[in-house]
């Protein structure tokens, strides 16, 4: 790709590319990391914006609602109205916090929710960086997204923020154990920390030799961590019905409260990249993330694409149908209920590998 | 200087500096976030030892979970620092021992040639040579018993907390959510049916 985009260049410049290549020819490499950072990036965040917009149709209608139908075709531009509008507002300091971390909270909570998609491979080698640690690097950036809340909560000095921050520590640090715990039956069967090779090895096997290589992804070996590490996902999010973090109705809107303008903005693209994100790590660990279900057709990126629209299109069906949950409910669920059935899983897995039915040789 | 000594450099400037800002910040949640600063510093200086996985282990446990925990407790504390800053002088000269002495032993292990901290091989490893991979083979293979021993002691530990502040109190609401779950309308709610009107007499 990258000998394509040069040849590009070269037709675009013409008789001064000769020129124009001895003086970038240093810092080509440079350039073409930042240019690969751009087109994730760009893609990323206009899919935020139009998250938000399928969000509230979706909504809309299954309550029997049109939605927001009125700026553009079908409503099209309203989030980039909406985007307009929070970037004129104020930013409102309240008088008592504490001015730095009040600030830096926002980006804290944006740029673990970034940084990760440096290692999604989109197709095959379609990696910003095709890490051999990658799922570990992953779990320990992921991991850093709770800062950002905790912060803003303690920042504010004000307490339904307070509540909100304390109630998120305890809810995204003991999801991330069932996560981690459901990672583990993944990097069992496919032997590897690098996020190509899982997707990689799940192409392998005798229902992808037959043709329907969707059965012989993850998601069905392993169905009981699939479900885990979905729910989970739901929940380090802090996505209805687990939005106890902001629950509107009890804490008004948790460690946001305080924030304005283009500050609050910021922990709103957060979540819903971690949204996207979280789609994106199911399609990859379960769901086969670039390949092709069926094989007669070709694999590619557009298959990821489709899978993360799935996973999203639940992620939004599942706040419109449930209740919220109570908040001695969610730390049951996911100490008593996941965890056991994480732990109990491993060795399920561990045996199923050394005894004579092992699927994944 | 190759680009690996000036990562060095800035990673041990930042990590010195937000070592001394732990001990010298005024706020404790400052203190605690200087510390998670100094434990992400010592992440990519070990990093550049090519210790992937212990570096991504560390910011992983320590930053992710650890410091999380405890950026929970001292959010809760009701500090008041003049009373912290008390007694301050008086237990000066036991905390300087202390730290001398600690200096001093970390002083003996680094500079002299009987540990064998000078002598470290600098070897360059191969491009697919997986840090993990080869941690997870030697702590299963040679060194499995003190693994294991290990895993022993830690359960040992997570047991005895637990079975610490567990405490069975009676005044407690408790609430079962299978007999929730297993509720019935007819355990809510009784239909009667009558007469909308007294017959007249």
């Amino acid at each position: 790709m990258e000998a394509s985009v040069l040849h590009f260049f070269e037709w675009l410049w013409g008789p001064y590319w000769e020129t124009l290549w001895a003086w970038f020819k240093p810092v080509w490499p440079l350039i073409w990391v930042i240019m690969k950072i751009v087109a994730i990036l760009v893609p990323l965040l206009l899919g935020v914006a139009y998250l938000t917009f399928w969000e509230r149709k979706i909504i809309g209608w299954m309550q029997v609602r049109i939605g927001p139908n009125r700026v553009g075709w079908w409503g099209l531009m309203q989030p980039i109205v909406d985007g307009v509008k929070l970037f004129l507002k104020e930013v409102i300091l309240p008088a008592r916090a504490d001015p730095w971390l009040f600030f830096l909270a926002p980006a804290l909570a944006m740029a673990p929710a970034v940084a990760v998609w440096s290692v999604i491979p989109f197709f095959d080698g379609g990696a910003l960086a095709n890490l051999d640690a990658g799922v570990l690097f992953l779990l320990a950036v992921t991991s850093l997204g709770v800062y950002g809340v905790i912060i803003a909560g303690w920042a504010s000095n004000s307490k339904y923020p307070l509540l909100g921050a304390m109630r998120s520590a305890a809810q995204m640090v003991s999801y991330e154990i069932s996560m981690g715990l459901a990672l583990v039956c993944v990097l069992m069967v496919s032997n590897s920390l690098n996020l190509s090779d899982i997707v990689r090895s799940q192409g392998q096997g005798s229902f992808a030799d037959a043709g329907v290589g969707f059965l012989s992804w993850n998601w069905l070996p392993l169905l009981p961590m699939f479900f885990v590490y979905l729910v989970s996902g739901v929940a380090e999010t802090n996505r209805a019905p687990f939005d106890v973090v902001e629950g509107e109705s009890e804490i008004v809107a948790g460690h946001m409260v305080e924030y304005s303008g283009m500050a609050f903005a910021m922990f709103f693209l957060a979540e819903y990249a971690n949204m996207i994100l979280v789609s994106a790590l199911v399609s990859i660990f379960f769901l086969g993330g670039w390949l092709s279900p069926f094989g007669v057709f070709p694999d590619g990126i557009l298959w990821l694409l489709g899978k993360m629209s799935l996973i999203l299109f639940v992620f939004l069906w599942l706040r419109a149908t449930f209740p919220r949950y109570r908040y001695d409910q969610i730390m049951r669920l996911g100490w008593k209920v996941f965890v056991p059935i994480c732990l109990l899983w491993i060795p399920v897995v561990g045996i199923w590998m050394m005894s004579p039915f092992n699927i994944w040789k | 200087m190759e680009l690996k000594t000036v990562v060095f450099y800035v990673f041990a400037a930042i990590m010195l500096f937000a070592a001394l800002r732990v001990i010298t910040a005024r706020n404790p949640v400052h203190a605690v976030l200087y510390l998670v600063l100094a434990f992400f510093n010592a992440g990519g200086l070990w990093l550049t030892l090519q210790a992937e996985f212990l570096a991504i282990a560390l910011i992983m446990v320590y930053v992710g979970a650890v410091m999380v925990l405890f950026l929970f407790v001292v959010m809760m504390l009701d500090i008041d620092i003049a009373r912290l800053r008390q007694g301050f002088w008086s237990n000066m000269p036991l905390a300087a021992t202390l730290g001398v002495l600690m200096a001093g032993e970390m002083a003996l292990v680094l500079s002299t040639d009987y540990f064998g901290a000078t002598s470290f091989p600098d070897q360059a490893m191969p491009a697919d040579y997986s840090n993990t991979k080869e941690l997870g083979r030697l702590l299963f293979t040679d060194y499995v018993y003190p693994f294991e021993l290990a895993s022993i002691i830690l359960l040992v530990a997570i047991i005895a907390a637990v079975v610490l502040t567990l405490r069975h109190r009676k005044d407690v609401k408790h609430l079962d959510p299978a007999a929730q779950i297993a509720v019935k309308h007819t355990d809510r709610i009784r239909v009667i049916r009558m007469p909308a009107e007294k017959e007249a007499e």
